[in-house]
């Protein structure tokens, strides 16, 4: 993974308007949360190959970045982004890590299931 | 003194801390507002205690917590524009600045009120300001009304300067408290709920003047 690239992930993103595509999108504060500090709550969610269809997407922020997808009924989005992988030329996969290098936030474009 | 103001945000209740009182206090002396609430609110964090609101009810209850407040300040006209929290900087601009231009066009203000863009901390505040200015910046130099935004954003004097424009609302604090008591979902702000709470020294200072800067356009 290499710290995003705007340019490279806004025309990445474009590349995927208007089509079917597979969607996994993911957030955690870390299932020990709680056991290291017990006024955290913890908490997470994951939606892995649902499919999606958006219109208009952009990339936007200083960094951490903000994603936004317009599907016909609804929206995706997810902030805190920081890492993508320029190497995957077929999927778009971004992340973002705190400070210790751990996943947070993820959200991953792909025309085949992940 | 203005007879018609137009009112651009994203969010019900970014209208109460830094604006309901200058509102208020133009209305008193015969001004209309019409107020452009671009969002709900939907994505709130602040689902009030009890009742337990859920993500699905928030909406309506935001939206009634927003008529609420416009009542308290005189607010003859509140538009809910439709856009979706959180992603007014993603949207379609041409929808975007196709609404703005179109409510603009509509009320024909003397003066518009929004956020100061890249100065006003969230991206739905910094979105709004934006749009409200490319709109305004196409109008013809003549016919733009002053933009005055609210802005916030941490060292933001050395950037954009002091506010040029201090409205003195300490004669209005209690349309404003009410605008913001009736965000009762979204804030919880000890000592306002008093009777008399509008005449308190404290709250005067805290509240009594609200701050805009007027964009600066260029030709």
């Amino acid at each position: 993974m290499q710290p995003i690239d705007t340019a490279d992930v806004q025309r990445r993103i474009h590349e995927f308007i208007d089509q079917d595509i597979y969607v996994h999108m993911e957030m955690t504060t870390g299932a020990y949360t709680s056991h290291h500090d017990t006024t955290k709550h913890p908490a997470a969610n994951f939606i892995s190959n649902a499919v999606i269809r958006f219109s208009l997407g952009s990339i936007s922020g200083i960094g951490p970045y903000r994603v936004g997808l317009k599907m016909g009924k609804g929206w995706i989005y997810t902030e805190g982004l920081t890492h993508y992988d320029a190497a995957e030329e077929d999927r778009l996969l971004m992340s973002g890590h705190d400070g210790t290098g751990k996943l947070v936030v993820a959200l991953q474009l792909s025309r085949e299931p992940f | 003194m203005y007879q018609s103001i137009l009112v651009i945000l994203p969010h019900p209740d970014d209208e109460c801390f830094g604006l309901s009182g200058t509102l208020a206090k133009y209305i008193s002396q015969g001004a209309k507002v019409t107020y452009g609430c671009l969002t709900l609110g939907q994505m709130g964090r602040n689902m009030g205690s009890a009742p337990y609101n859920s993500r699905v009810a928030l909406p309506s209850v935001r939206k009634k917590e927003l008529e609420e407040s416009c009542r308290a300040i005189g607010i003859q006209d509140l538009r809910l524009m439709g856009f979706h929290d959180k992603t007014i900087e993603f949207e379609d601009r041409e929808l975007l600045d196709g609404a703005i231009e179109d409510l603009i066009r509509e009320v024909k203000p003397d003066v518009i009120y929004t956020f100061y863009p890249d100065y006003a901390v969230h991206p739905d505040h910094d979105a709004t300001g934006a749009a409200v200015v490319r709109v305004v910046e196409r109008m013809p130099k003549g016919e733009r009304p002053p933009v005055l935004c609210m802005a916030f954003a941490r060292d933001l004097e050395s950037s954009i300067g002091n506010p040029d424009v201090f409205e003195d609302v300490k004669d209005f604090l209690k349309p404003k408290i009410a605008s913001i008591l009736s965000h009762r979902t979204q804030f919880q702000v000890p000592g306002l709920d008093g009777a008399n709470s509008h005449k308190s020294k404290e709250l005067q200072e805290r509240f009594g003047t609200e701050r805009f800067w007027t964009y600066p356009f260029g030709g």
